[in-house]
Order: C-alpha cells, then structure tokens, then sequence
C-alpha cells in the first residue's frame, strides 16, 4: 500500500478565501493509501518545505501531493524537496486547486471550491499511485558550437563562445563574413561609421584560435539532438585554394570580365573574381563560375596566369564536411522588400527609385560613389529626395503587418547624412508614425526634423512615377489635410525588413519553428527569447524578426551565455518525460513518425543473427523527445506511451469519479 | 466556344461601337458572343455600405438571369464589369445578405457564375499568341495609349484581372496587334467620371480628366485606348476644356479597345464606328499608313 503524503496549501487568502483547506486536508486523510495531510498558509515558503521534509521522514512516506498553484510555478520546488528528503521527484505531484479552482471561484461560502478542490487532489492522489520513479536522462555534450550566419549577430555569438573557451564553427553563405551590417554607411544614433566598428570584430573572428570559419558555404543537413549533433557544411567551390591564396589581389585587378556587384545592390560592378569589399574576411576571391568564360568555354585563364602563389582552381568542385557540434546558433539575417513588389513606386522600373540599403552604399565613403550621394540614373547630385517609410511594413496588402522597427530611425539618419553631405538639398520624408523607442533615438529623431531641416510629412505615398526626368511623388499631408505632389530628384524607399530567402527550407532541416513571415520562432517572447523549441538550437539577431544593431548583439551574447551554459557540464540531465514505443504492439505504420514536431521516431529495423531483417518498429530517440505526446495520440495501435504521463496515470486519475 | 455576354446599358447606346466592335472580332477569333435575352441596368455603381441591399438587387438579377443561361457571364464595359463581379462575391461568400437580396428579386442563386471581362477571355481562353496570328493589319507605328482607369482593376482582392499598380494587359494586347503600347503614368489614376453628374463638380472633374490626358500626351500617347465607355465619354469631353484653356494641347482620339482590335483584324473603318468619334482617329490613322 501506497503511504502517501497531502499537503494543502492555502496560499495565503489565495486558495483559503474559497476554499476551506483544512476541510480538504481532513477528507483526504480518509482516502487508503494517504497516512498523512496538512494545511499550510505557505507551503512554497522555505517552512512549508521543511513541513514535507519532515512529513515524509516521520511518516516513511513515498509519495507526496502538494495541492497549491498551477505546476508551472512550483513542481520544480517540490521536487526539489522530495529529492532531499529521499523520494523520487517524480512521485511528487502538484494538484491545481488554485488557477484552476480558487482563482475562478467566487463562492465566499466555499462549498463550491471545496468540493472541486477535493475532486482535484482526489484525482491527483489517484494518479500519483501509478507514478513510476524516474530517472533525469543524463546526455553526453559536444563541447563545440555551430554558429550560422557570420553577420553582426553570428560573428558576437561566436566570439563570445570563443572567449569562453569553446570551439565555434562560424559558417557564411557568401564570400566574407560581415553580413548586412557591413553594407552600412553610419549607425543611429551615435553616426558612427558601420565598417569602423565592425571590421575589427571581423578580423577578430577570423583569428581567434577557437573559431573556424567556413565562409562560401551552407548548412546542408542537420541530424542530432542536443549536445550531439552531426552537421554537414556544403563548401561551394571557390575555383581559388584558400591555404595558397595570399590575398594579393592581382587577380582582381586583371580579370576584364565584370558582373554587378551583389554587395553594391547593383549599384556598382565586380570582376567575375571578385571579394565583395576590400575589407573581405577572409581575404580570398571566389570565382563566379556561371560567368566566368574559362570555367564556361574553357577560354581566357588570365587570373591563373596573374596568380603568383598558383592558388587559381578551375577543376574545384563542392565540398561536404562533417562537423560534430552541441549547439547550434542560427543567426541568419534579414533582407529587405526589393523595390519590384511596389508597382505604385514604379515596380523597381524607375532607376532612382532605390531601398535604404542602396542608400546605405551611396552614402558609404567605400561604396561605389566614394560617398557622395549621386542618383543612379545618371550620377547627378540630387537636389531633393523623397523618403518613403513603411514601404510595405504595416502593410497587409503587401502581406508584412508589422513595424520593421529599424526604418524610422535609419530614415531620420538618412536625411542627416543627406543633408550633411548635399547642404542645399531637401530631404521630405512621409511617415505613418514615428517610433524612435530606445536610448537617444526620440531625441535623433528630433534633432532630424528641427535642426537638420528634413521636412517630415505625416501621410502616405499613392504613387510615384517619371516625368521629365524627375521622379514625381504624389502623396497626402493627413495633417493638413492637404494633397501633395513633390517633384524629386531620388526616392528612398524604407523598405520592409523580411526573412531571407529559403529561411522555410533551413528551418525545416534544423526542425525549428517559423511564423507567417518565415521569421523563426523562439521558445518564448519573454523568457526564452534565445532559445527555440529544439533543445539545443538557438537563435540571434534579425532572423527572428526586425531589430538594429544593439539588440542583435545583445541576443548574439545572450545566446554565447545559454551555450556557454550548456557546455559547462560534461553531461547534460533532462527531463525523462520522453514517449517510448512497446515495440510488441507497433504495427510499424509511422503516423507517428509523421506526427512527431521534433523528427525524434525513427524506423527501427530488427535483425537476427544472420543479419536478416525480422521486424520493423518505431522507436523514439531520448534526446530529441520533448514529451509533447503527439504520438501517443496518433499511434492507433496504442503503442507508445508517455513516461510521466502514461494511460494508465490518466485512467486512474479518472476513475475517481 | 459561346459565352454569355451582359452588354450593359451604355453598350446599346453610346457606346454601339464598342458592341458591334466587340462582336465582331470575336466571331474573328472563334467564339461567339450570345447576349442575354433579358437583362436590366447594373446599377453601375457597387454599394460600399454592407447594409445597402437594394443596390446589390439590380446586380444580382442579371448575374441569377446569366446563370440560367451558362456557368460564366463576360462584359465589355468596366463599370459592369467592377459591379456584377463584386456583387458575384458577396452572393457567394455572405449567406445572409444572399438569403435577402435573392428573396427580394425571387430568385434562387448562388454566386456560382463566373464573371469575365472580354480583356480576360482574349488572354485566358483565346491566347494573345492567337489574336497576333489573327491580325491582318499590324497596326505598326501607332503609340496607343493604354489607359485602365480605376474600375477594371480594383479592388485588387475583388477583381484581380490583373496586379492593380502595375498592370499590362491592355500593353500586352496592344503589343500584339502590332502597336507600340504607351503605358503612361497616370494610366490607372481615375478620370473623374463618377463625380461628372453632380452639380460643382466640374473643376475636379477637368482637373482629375485633365492629369490623364495630360500624363499620356506627354508620354507620346497619339491616341487613347479605353475599355470604359465612362472614361471614354469623360476624356472626349475634358479634351474640349484643355483644348480651350491650354494653348498647344493637341486632342487625341480616345477609342475602345475593341475598336483597335476590330481594326488590326480587318474591319473597315466605319463598320467600327471610327466615324463617330468626337475626336476623329481616322487622320491619325491616315498618316500612320493603316
């Protein structure tokens, strides 16, 4: 017989003013199996830890039921106690009789409480006779870490880890490592330069002993849990070998085939070996294969002539490495709306009709106008420009209802750039609203519209379109009321921040989680705002939704500090809520493989000594399981059981009644 | 290929042209237009307030007369075609305000009709490549001005003939009778046609009519192609003001696009009514050797 132990917490007048707990402590001390219940104003306090503590040494007890507040708030502590007092923490169970019972009753005569106050802990009783004792799972980690995105959030994530004494693998899609944040000119509020602050970080990654950099290459597979993941680097061929380049730049500076710069937004050309900017890191070219003649047609060759150290391959093909790592930081970044989803503003058809990103390089002293800014069309200074913000941000119709969050403040910039560089100039800027939430930005944002003469028009732009070679911008003043038409000579559109490109696909292969807009989700918006529902898997910067530069650095620490974190045990313990399969009745039809959120049931195949296959079954790995019991209700063969959680818990817990 | 065609009340009106042109290409390009044989007015104008039933009644008995006669209804003038296919909508999404309005004019439909425009049905069912094959006469060297105005296009959401900022149906047409399409700014800005019957209105009215004819002119539209006889009768009105008021401004023809099309197919001139134009084509056409 079960000697099970009920205390009953009355939350100070929380739980006792509907409830009358010393009525629920006297009837549960009658149900068999129960040698000991209490009432207690505070179990949660240290006292009424000692009470259990206690309890369950004098009574030999060996299991306990805390009725008080949801789980959420106190199983942990519970547990705890029971731990030191000598009974698994998994015979301890909580009963809710306060959200789910005081909290929503009303009743001062305390009937109605009472009696459910009563069912619940009944039922809780009841169940917890089933509990079996568990054990935490303990899981060995891989002490290296996999950051994805070498960006300004990736590059703070990775050196932080670094600077704990971890190894990180720092892997980039394009060329050199720098992301976004090098393509800017100044930085709000403070109009530092963007390449000043940055580049030394770069440079820094790129040296750190503890830090291995795979830049021109992506993430092509990922298998694994927790502390033990096995991931697979595509390395694009570069056609230039990285151990004997020397960075000279002789080839550069040959080749006579030139393509539009992808850095320079089209702004500006490349040559078809190229490193995005001078400051590349690393500072090694890659060859664009589909437009270099010589790896096309076999014609030309000059890059491997001018190359003194030999470091020109044609004949290099993709490489897949191996890494073996415990974490994983995706910080992947955002791109902005391109200027053809706006057929109002011209469909990207209107030359001088750019982003703020193509701003950000004409302003930039090492973008293709050496800083002045200079409209596209045919290089003249412009003597007034139009900014549009929410260009699609707040826009449903444009399918992006949020605020992108950076524009009103990189638009304020802008203007004083604009104005700084052009001193005649007019900058007009329509807004919606201005959102200069943070630390000196309302004051950036004034000093914009007051001293630095930008003339802020509260309204939106219906159309912008060519006539005799300015670009006319029609729009309403809602404050004025007023309909207005400015003739321009450059329209900046602050375009909506959004996820990159194929961020779907890359979350599908880590088996995380994404929104509506493909920006990945974090466990929770509060409290977990770095960790994503995959243990193991973490998230930093603007891949989970617009933010600037501070806050990006700030998620990319933070997220240093959770893998820091996680590797500073040998072991990791988790949670043994895991599902398992009674392999006897599995019929192997993998609904459960399918229903599975977390990829954690695999096909099993079992073998007999001559290595033939006798039967296939599924089975869930402990690592990846995160007891959401998807499977168990999917399973029809009622195969799968969920430890902590099990059938036979929830019957007997009904059975009550 | 028979469609069930709504002319609508301009078309057997002021806009005759616009019809015999119509019809006439079509038996051209292999499908025939059999127009219902009862219908009444669209009431030319959607009501935006959701408790207006009595303006959806007008719309919904000709869409309920068409469904007897086939699964899709097309249209010529963008006005009809901007009411019978919003109207369509709210049938067959809202149960209640369909319960009323059916109960009313008693019929029992149910927005299960296809609503298309004659633009719709050359590039969906005929296929531009074929009209360009049809073509006897390349209408070479014209710059025809396409002009869309607001019905056809929006709500997007409600229409979606075509992307309502920046559409090319009309240019893609043009381009395949041979033309040189002009796609002008202000080719899907309204002409102010809607406010040209209330009272004080005209100085809008020229100002709004006037941006048009101004972006196109300026743009090198020689001649204006529309699908709406409103905006058609607006523009040739508001160029006599212009003509009046701006010294140098030269009127264009402002034609339907059927009329263009009947044009590049064969048809003589005044079969296509070209004859009846307040700003006559045919010089320009003249000059243009077609």
């Amino acid at each position: 017989m079960a000697r099970i132990g009920v205390f009953i917490c009355q939350c100070g007048k929380n739980i006792e003013s509907t409830v009358d707990t010393k009525k629920v402590a006297d009837e549960m001390a009658e149900l068999p199996g129960v040698v000991y219940s209490c009432n207690y104003r505070f179990m949660c306090s240290a006292p009424g830890q000692e009470d259990v503590k206690k309890a369950i040494k004098k009574h030999k007890l060996d299991g306990v039921v805390v009725a008080a507040c949801s789980p959420h708030m106190h199983e942990k502590t519970f547990r705890r106690a029971c731990e030191a007092a000598g009974v698994n923490p998994y015979k301890c169970e909580m009963a809710n009789i306060r959200e789910q019972c005081s909290w929503v009753h009303h009743d001062t005569t305390k009937k109605a409480g009472t009696a459910k106050s009563i069912d619940i802990t009944r039922m809780t009783i009841e169940r917890l006779k089933k509990n079996k004792p568990l054990k935490k799972i303990s899981i060995p980690v891989n002490k290296r870490a996999l950051v994805i995105g070498g960006g300004i959030a990736g590059i703070q994530a990775a050196l932080d880890i670094a600077e704990g004494g971890r190894e990180v693998i720092l892997v980039e899609r394009e060329p050199s490592i720098g992301g976004n944040m090098a393509r800017l000119s100044e930085t709000f509020p403070t109009m530092d330069c963007s390449q000043c602050i940055l580049t030394p970080k770069m440079v820094e990654a790129e040296l750190h002993d503890n830090i291995k950099l795979y830049t021109w290459s992506e993430v092509e597979k990922v298998d694994g849990y927790i502390g033990n993941f096995t991931v697979q680097i595509r390395k694009k061929a570069r056609y230039v070998d990285e151990e004997l380049c020397t960075g000279c730049g002789d080839c550069l500076v040959k080749c006579p085939f030139k393509a539009p710069s992808e850095f320079e937004m089209g702004l500006a050309t490349r040559k078809v070996i190229y490193t995005p900017f001078p400051q590349a890191v690393p500072n090694i070219p890659v060859i664009d294969a589909a437009r270099c003649p010589k790896i096309q047609k076999g014609k030309c060759g000059i890059c491997e002539k001018v190359c003194g150290p030999g470091a020109i391959d044609y004949e290099q093909t993709d490489q897949i490495v191996t890494e073996e790592v415990g974490a994983i930081v995706v910080a992947t970044g955002y791109q902005v709306m391109p200027t053809a989803r706006f057929g109002e503003y011209g469909a990207g058809k209107i030359k001088d009709v750019i982003t703020g990103l193509h701003f950000e390089r004409l302003a930039s002293s090492a973008g293709p106008t050496g800083g002045e800014i200079r409209r596209p069309s045919d290089d003249k200074v412009p003597d007034s420009v139009v900014f549009i913000q929410c260009s699609g941000s707040r826009d449903e119709a444009k399918g992006v209802a949020y605020c992108s969050k950076i524009c009103c403040m990189y638009t304020a910039k802008h203007t004083m750039l604009y104005k700084h560089k052009v001193p005649d100039g007019q900058a007009y800027v329509f807004y919606m609203d201005i959102r200069a939430g943070g630390k000196r930005y309302e004051e950036f944002t004034r000093r914009a519209i007051e001293k630095e003469g930008a003339m802020y028009l509260r309204g939106r732009v219906s159309r912008v379109y060519e006539r005799d070679g300015k670009v006319i911008v029609q729009g309403a003043d809602t404050l004025s009321g007023d309909q207005i038409e400015i003739e321009a000579e450059m329209v900046v559109l602050a375009s909506a921040v959004v996820s990159r490109t194929g961020a779907d696909q890359l979350a599908q292969k880590l088996g995380i989680s994404y929104d509506r807009y493909k920006f990945f989700n974090e466990y929770h918006p509060k409290l977990k705002p770095v960790e994503t529902v995959t243990g193991g898997i973490f998230l930093a910067g603007t891949c989970m939704g617009p933010m600037d530069i501070p806050d990006a650095v700030s998620m990319g620490s933070a997220v240093a500090g959770k893998v820091l974190g996680l590797f500073s045990a040998e072991e990791m313990a988790r949670e043994p809520i895991t599902a398992s399969v009674n392999t006897m009745i599995c019929n192997a039809c993998w609904d459960c493989v399918v229903a599975c959120p977390y990829t954690a049931i695999e096909k099993e195949e079992v073998r007999n000594k001559k290595g033939e296959i006798v039967r296939v079954n599924a089975k869930v790995n402990d690592g990846l399981c995160q007891g959401c019991g998807v499977c168990v209700a999917a399973c029809r063969s009622k195969a799968i059981d969920l430890a902590g959680y099990t059938d036979e818990q929830v019957y007997a817990a009904i059975s009550v009644f | 290929m028979k469609l069930t065609y709504y002319p609508g009340c301009t078309l057997n009106t002021v806009a005759k042209q616009f019809d015999a042109s119509a019809k006439k290409s079509a038996l051209e390009l292999g499908f025939e237009m059999d127009e219902l044989s009862e219908w009444n007015c669209c009431g030319a104008s959607f009501p935006l307030t959701p408790d207006n039933i009595m303006g959806l009644s007008a719309p919904t008995k000709v869409l309920a007369q068409a469904r007897k006669a086939g699964d899709t209804v097309m249209t010529l003038c963008s006005v009809c075609y901007n009411v019978l296919k919003r109207t369509n909508k709210v049938i067959r999404d809202d149960t209640d305000r369909r319960d009323v309005v059916c109960g009313f004019i008693e019929e029992d439909y149910d927005g299960s009709i296809d609503v298309l425009h004659f633009l719709e049905v050359l590039r969906d069912r005929v296929g531009f490549e074929k009209v360009k094959e049809a073509v006897k006469r390349p209408l070479e060297g014209l710059k025809a001005g396409a002009y869309y105005g607001c019905m056809l296009l929006r709500p997007f959401e409600d229409m979606g003939i075509d992307n309502c900022e920046d559409p090319t149906i009309f240019e893609d047409l043009l381009k395949a009778l041979g033309c040189e399409p002009v796609g002008f700014p202000n080719k899907i800005e309204c002409c102010g046609s809607h406010l040209a019957l209330g009272k004080d209105n005209e100085e809008i009215v020229t100002k709004l009519s006037g941006n048009v004819m101004q972006s196109a002119a300026g743009s090198g539209a020689e001649l204006i192609v529309t699908s709406c006889p409103l905006c058609q009768y607006n523009l040739d009105g508001a160029q006599e003001k212009l003509e009046a008021s701006m010294p140098g401004y030269r009127p264009v023809p402002i034609v339907y696009f059927t009329q263009i099309l009947g044009l590049s197919l064969g048809q003589s001139e005044t079969e296509l009514g070209l004859d009846t134009s307040r700003w006559d084509a045919r010089p320009l056409l003249k000059e243009k050797g077609i």
